[in-house]
């Protein structure tokens, strides 16, 4: 899908043992599978239906995403930040596409 | 009792009333009763705890397409004792379950936002566990005035 597009918010940098708030937002219809076009026949569901957070190669957060979560999902969690590195972010479509985003994160 | 043609004739339009009554019409629907049997295999059968989990939502949601909920679950969070998920499901929905929140003793807090559909007025509750197999549950009605599953 052309225009999926992943933003995600985390701190610059965070004390050793800090934690922190990361927000993510992906553009994406999230087509549940419940509505019909114009002819009435049924539009086939298409979502994002897996969210990964990883933090220098280890997972800290993950979601299984379900047809009930609104368009352009957006999902807030905290993640405790023990050194500097890098924050991964992975979102999994129906159809096989994945979408991903990085953050670096310093210490203070 | 003798089958006189009246008797024959109440017995048969009494079982097709039950039996059409016993069909869903329309778009399938979760009930209350889908919620708690999924909550049940969730919880491997234990009775889930009211609090020690708190889930926030709108007590009227004006527009049902996106309906910001947050859960909060109090733990340590360390790796010996730490909340391994938490689901969300609501009872009115087309399909019960809503979305699974996976956190490690990494995450720091079990907490997590995200904005949900709900097709109308209905409860949404939220299940945690532990990984030492403890179950808590939190569950909040939510008003709707315009619904939001796609129809």
């Amino acid at each position: 899908m052309a225009s999926v597009k992943p933003r995600v918010k985390v701190p610059k940098s965070a004390s050793a043992g800090e934690v922190i708030t990361i927000k993510t937002l992906i553009s994406h219809p999230m087509e549940s599978g419940q509505r019909k076009d114009k002819e009435g026949k049924p539009i086939p569901r298409q979502i994002i239906n897996k969210f990964t957070c990883e933090f220098n190669g280890q997972t800290v957060f993950s979601c299984d995403i379900e047809p009930s979560v609104s368009a352009n999902p957006y999902l807030e969690f905290t993640a405790k930040v023990s050194e500097a590195g890098t924050f991964k972010f992975t979102w999994v479509d129906d159809d096989g596409s994945v979408y991903t985003d990085e953050k670096e994160i310093a210490l203070k | 009792m003798t089958l006189t043609r009246r008797s024959m004739l109440t017995l048969s339009v009494g079982a097709t009333i039950g039996v059409v009554a016993g069909m869903r019409s329309g778009p399938a629907a979760a009930t209350a009763d889908d919620v708690m049997a999924q909550i049940k295999e969730f919880s491997g059968g234990a009775e889930p705890a009211m609090g020690t989990i708190s889930l926030d939502a709108p007590e009227i949601a004006e527009n049902g397409n996106t309906v910001p909920i947050s859960v909060s679950v109090e733990s340590p969070m360390t790796d010996d004792d730490y909340v391994e998920s938490v689901v969300i499901y609501a009872d009115g929905n087309p399909s019960p379950d809503v979305i699974t929140f996976n956190f490690t003793p990494m995450s720091g807090e079990a907490s997590a936002t995200t904005r949900m559909r709900l097709a109308k007025t209905q409860n949404v509750f939220a299940v945690a566990k532990t990984n030492t197999g403890k179950v808590f549950m939190d569950k909040k009605e939510v008003k709707v005035t315009i619904g939001g599953c796609g129809g």
